[in-house]
């Protein structure tokens, strides 16, 4: 009996979703008297999972296995999920996660519950809060099943230091590529450019800034933050800015731990979208934008005066603080 | 070709969200039903391949009667032939199980549902039906052209996008990307005219069971006040993010 990850890495570095997963992991293993473990595709160092709680690492490293492909990493991961007996296999919320995991849930027989915000409440059966309605509702929701596969909502549960030592097995599994259904082509990517899934602070803005022209500023207050750009629906409706980057019922769901609104009013679907982030800050020109009753902090004022004073003004914190 | 278009029947984005029965149902009273938006991007670019290659489009959803006026919608957009397997929804897996039989029984090579409903937020009923039908499968897919038995398919990932290609037959979930919002077909008087002549078969399905049950929700906890900064003192703005909120 195991708790089993699936452990997300980019050259060779764990991903934040991934060591918030094993925190969650560990935890739960240590209440149930058993230990946690976590499966990689490729090579990554097992230090930094080890950090939080994981005990045993199972990498694969078939040709071409750091390339994801749906069907054949769920045909692993179920493979060493029935080896090691794991009763849950948690995972983060990213697109790779999002793809494999019901296909994980059919190979394994087992219930998918995704958007997972905490602890099980109970064991017998195993009982998960989840986020339902876009955040604008929460579930507790049972499983019937004897293996249940969650995914984790990012910056939900947290990191959790949990120091053990990490063994680390090398699983050959040369059936993966003929497992593929598909074929996996050009990757399309912003280099050094934090995605809306793994920031956490993110910097959005809408129609407020008149036009597509006016990004440098927000870009530049990303940047300072260290954190992602996002839009409002409108804006990436009228092709100002990148669907990637539009967030709200329809769009991504943010679960950012700062929320920054520039020029977005605040419709019910975007409130929805990114309810889950613990502190919002809304700065808009319209005093009555319904934004400003969902925000943590509110500045009512032009963008074009505030934003540029803001960031002079967290540079020189910034290095302050450094 | 032949493709099938599931949907789901969810509140309108704009629906407040309550809960009843000692907060064990969603109370539907007064709430508008609509096409779950990731399957109308679906739908709109299935009518495209009508339209370009003359493909069969069905729609498909598992619910009782109460659904049939959002499967007659989709008829009215333009689809051919509804399908409505009469059982309640009770959770994903259970869904795609039900829709998977129907795939098989009618053999489609195109099978498009939405990354997730906007309801409950699952997002797993186009896997459930790619794993247990053995199909190629595209989650998150923005994009896709069909030529010939091959399918060309861009799925978005974590900070950008990736294209994919794969065999048919291929079950996607769609979101928007497929087709634009302002592209979404609407119906006109002569859809809705037309769709009362088309067949809407109801079906008993095959009593797949659920997993999961939700046994009691709950409404985001009530946040705290808002705390107005003048637009003059940003440096009060930092130095509460800094010192409250912790987050910079």
């Amino acid at each position: 009996m195991s708790v089993l990850i699936y452990a997300e890495q980019e050259q060779g570095v764990f991903r934040k979703q991934s060591l918030e997963a094993a925190s969650y992991a560990s935890a739960w293993a240590q209440a149930q008297g058993t230990s946690a473990e976590a499966v990689v595709f490729g090579h990554a160092d097992s230090d930094s999972l080890a950090q939080y709680g994981i005990r045993k690492l199972h990498q694969i490293n078939e040709d071409q296995s750091e390339r994801f492909e749906a069907h054949s990493h769920a045909r692993a991961i179920a493979k060493i999920a029935k080896e090691s007996g794991a009763k849950l296999v948690v995972l983060g919320a990213s697109a790779n996660a999002q793809s494999l995991a019901p296909l994980l849930a059919v190979h394994l027989d087992a219930a998918y519950v995704s958007g997972v915000v905490a602890m099980p409440e109970a064991s017998a059966p195993m009982t998960f809060k989840r986020a339902v309605f876009t955040n604008k509702g929460f579930s507790q929701t049972e499983v019937s099943s004897e293996v249940a596969i969650i995914s984790l909502s990012a910056n939900a549960y947290g990191l959790h230091p949990n120091p053990v030592s990490c063994s680390n097995e090398e699983i050959s599994f040369p059936e993966l590529n003929a497992q593929a259904k598909t074929t996996p082509g050009l990757i399309d990517k912003a280099q050094g450019k934090i995605s809306i899934a793994d920031a956490e602070i993110v910097v959005s803005a809408g129609r407020g800034l008149k036009g597509p022209e006016n990004w440098g500023m927000i870009e530049e207050l990303a940047q300072v933050l260290g954190g992602a750009t996002a839009c409002s629906k409108p804006v990436s409706d009228l092709g100002w800015r990148p669907h990637s980057e539009h967030v709200g019922q329809t769009g991504k769901p943010v679960a950012s731990n700062l929320y920054i609104a520039v020029g977005i009013s605040g419709a019910i679907q975007h409130l929805a979208g990114v309810s889950a982030s613990k502190t919002k800050v809304v700065i808009n020109t319209d005093p009555e934008a319904p934004f400003f009753k969902a925000a943590d902090y509110g500045i009512v004022g032009d963008a074009f005066e505030v934003v540029p004073q803001l960031i002079e003004k967290i540079k020189a914190f910034k290095s302050q603080n450094a | 070709m032949k493709i099938l278009v599931c949907i789901s029947n969810v509140p309108d984005t704009t629906a407040k969200i309550n809960f009843k029965d000692n907060d064990t149902q969603f109370d539907t009273q007064g709430v508008p039903f609509v096409i779950n938006p990731n399957d109308e991007f679906g739908l709109t670019r299935a009518m495209w391949f009508k339209e370009q290659n003359g493909a069969k489009v069905d729609v498909a959803t598992v619910g009782d009667a109460s659904v049939e006026a959002t499967l007659r919608k989709a008829l009215a957009i333009g689809a051919d032939e509804a399908y409505r397997i009469d059982t309640p929804a009770l959770d994903g897996i259970q869904v795609a199980k039900e829709l998977a039989a129907l795939v098989k029984d009618n053999g489609y090579d195109l099978v498009i549902a939405g990354r997730e409903s906007i309801d409950y937020n699952g997002g797993m009923v186009p896997g459930i039906m790619a794993g247990i039908l053995g199909y190629s499968f595209v989650h998150k897919c923005i994009e896709l052209q069909i030529d010939g038995q091959t399918a060309t398919a861009v799925r978005e990932i974590d900070g950008g996008k990736e294209t994919l290609t794969a065999q048919l037959p291929l079950v996607i979930g769609g979101q928007k990307g497929l087709v634009e919002e302002k592209d979404l077909k609407i119906p006109n008087m002569r859809g809705i005219m037309m769709a009362r002549q088309k067949t809407l078969q109801v079906l008993p399905g095959i009593q797949a069971k659920p997993m999961t049950r939700d046994v009691h929700f709950a409404k985001p906890a009530a946040r705290n006040q808002t705390t107005m900064i003048s637009k003059d003192n940003l440096d009060e703005l930092i130095e509460k993010l800094h010192t409250e909120a912790k987050v910079i």
